[in-house]
């Protein structure tokens, strides 16, 4: 048996993602999401490697994921809450949410948690503007959100890691 | 799910395939004519005439096209497209496949926002089922042929990408940009080959047209603006939801059937629309007066139009994509602006260069986005002076 670093397990993974949607340039989008939804994020590694698998350069790898809000460069939390901070959830007081969802959590919208399990953030319209105030933990998506509702949700999340955890889990 | 107030749509009484069965008998000339016909222009707001388009697609030499769906919902207000997907995707893959026969296009594609990531494992289910019947794949629906399947792609969270030409450069692996039209889609779009663009709604409808016919559809609305829309509504009123409406309707009318009757305001069409005071409320929603993407807003008397305006900029400012000036550098400045009207330190003189600036944005931008970044805060401006000048509360 032979030790597999880091790097390579996900130069193989990246082999087969590249397998699986082409080498074309308009495969580009389809790799990166499944990196970032398997990674938490996406390296100058994973930028090198899928580069050179698609035989561009870097930098355009880069630009793209420097685009998009869904992609990052740095590590995101296995759980990202995304608060809508658009006018209907505005309207429908999301403020008092995002206070109480900072306090639970312990970080400012931006951040993510030090262990590494969440990520804060704001996003624009989610399409949820009769049922506000929204947010989405990861693909799931929460209405009508209360203050007092928050700490349940965040707990449900939690329970995903298991009492002792101290990694993130795979999917 | 989570599921939206809609009652009495269209969609729920249509049945599945006549539409699409009825397309195959026209054939691509009786398809486009039918479309036309209708007088259907685009649900997404922009309101293009989609027989033209198609006929357009259909007249380019190549032999690969594409019909893209556009269920990139992203502008403030509007979740429509969220429930025809959720409830009626039936409808919009059968508009997809008439789209293909019409300009015969081999492959199509559904590109749909990340933010809505959760409705693609049942999208993808239902496309192997009609896979599995034969609807979907060579001979498509038993059409000697006919090949036609459709392929779900995602986006990443970013609004311009409901830009045709924006969603293109991200199918295509690029960032979101908008490109300069011409050349349009039609002709270059995807990987350079023809494209028809046509939104989630607009397909669903144009099963419907194709099943009960282009008269039928004409019914409604008005000369100008044919047939019937879903209006997304949300804000200060009683019963939030999904409305079907026939185009032309009034602001009036439309308040009185969502119990918003005390509005002081109205945003039509999102982030990217107008802002619509109580003395105009006799106005129509049409493409020739007010148009939209369905998208409504209402505003009760107590609510703060500085606020609204000041979040739809930090939107527009936010979702730019950055590649032009006026959109860039213009949406910014007009945000300080709000920030100076908000703390009472807003001049007239200075309103009026922001006001100036606003206009620039709107002719200078490249896209669709930046033209009309600055509409809610014009119309604001326009309808609100009196509580919006000579502030004294800090209210920062």
């Amino acid at each position: 048996m032979t030790l597999m670093t880091q790097q390579e397990r996900l130069r193989g993974e990246l082999e087969s993602l590249v397998a699986q949607y082409g080498t074309a340039r308009n495969a580009l989008m389809p790799i990166l999401q499944e990196v970032q939804r398997k990674y938490y994020r996406i390296d100058d590694y994973a930028i090198q490697v899928i580069a050179d698998l698609l035989d561009i350069h870097p930098v355009e790898v880069h630009s793209v994921v420097s685009f998009y809000s869904f992609l990052d460069f740095k590590p995101k939390g296995r759980f990202v809450v995304r608060l809508c901070q658009t006018l209907c959830c505005e309207m429908a007081d999301k403020d008092r949410v995002a206070r109480q969802l900072s306090n639970d959590l312990g970080i400012e919208f931006g951040q993510t948690t030090p262990d590494g399990k969440f990520t804060l953030e704001y996003a624009n319209c989610i399409g949820m503007c009769d049922q506000g105030p929204a947010l989405l933990v990861n693909d799931k998506v929460h209405t009508r959100v209360t203050p007092e509702m928050v700490n349940q949700i965040i707990e449900s999340c939690r329970q995903v890691f298991g009492l002792h955890a101290t990694q993130p889990m795979e999917h | 799910m989570i599921t939206s107030t809609c009652k009495n749509l269209t969609f729920a009484t249509i049945e599945a395939g006549a539409g699409l069965k009825r397309a195959l008998e026209l054939g691509q000339a009786g398809i486009i004519r039918e479309v036309t016909d209708s007088g259907i222009k685009g649900r997404g707001g922009a309101g293009f005439p989609s027989g033209v388009k198609w006929n357009l697609c259909a007249a380019a030499k190549d032999p690969q096209k594409y019909i893209v769906c556009n269920a990139d919902e992203g502008e403030p207000g509007t979740f429509k497209d969220r429930i025809i997907l959720t409830t009626y995707a039936g409808l919009v893959f059968e508009g997809m496949t008439i789209a293909a026969a019409a300009v015969n296009a081999p492959k199509g594609i559904l590109y749909l926002r990340g933010e809505y990531t959760y409705l693609r494992e049942q999208l993808e289910a239902e496309l192997q089922a009609l896979r599995d019947d034969g609807k979907l794949g060579e001979n498509a629906c038993g059409k000697k042929g006919f090949t036609f399947d459709i392929e779900i792609r995602m986006g990443s969270g970013a609004y311009v990408c409901g830009e045709e030409t924006a969603l293109i450069e991200s199918l295509e692996g690029h960032r979101g940009e908008p490109r300069n039209r011409p050349p349009y889609p039609v002709n270059t779009g995807f990987d350079g080959h023809p494209t028809a663009v046509n939104n989630v709604e607009t397909l669903a409808w144009i099963s419907c047209i194709l099943n009960k016919g282009s008269d039928w559809f004409r019914q409604h609305g008005t000369e100008k603006s044919t047939g019937l829309k879903l209006f997304s509504v949300s804000g200060d009123c009683d019963m939030p939801g999904v409305y079907e409406l026939p185009l032309g309707i009034t602001v009036d009318q439309l308040l009185a059937e969502v119990g918003g009757s005390n509005a002081k305001a109205v945003q039509i069409g999102g982030a990217s629309g107008r802002c619509v005071p109580g003395s105009q409320f006799d106005r129509k929603i049409a493409y020739e007066d007010i148009p939209t993407g369905g998208s409504v807003i209402v505003f009760g008397p107590g609510r703060d139009m500085l606020d609204v305006a000041q979040n739809f900029l930090e939107f527009m400012v936010e979702e730019s994509c950055g590649q032009c000036t006026p959109c860039r550098y213009g949406n910014p400045t007009l945000l300080e602006g709000v920030e100076m009207l908000r703390n009472g330190r807003c001049s007239a003189g200075y309103l009026k260069e922001l006001v100036s600036l606003g206009e620039s944005v709107q002719i200078s931008s490249k896209c669709g986005l930046g033209q009309s970044s600055a509409n809610a805060f014009l119309s604001i401006i326009e309808h609100f002076k009196e509580e919006i000048m000579g502030r004294t509360v800090d209210a920062v």
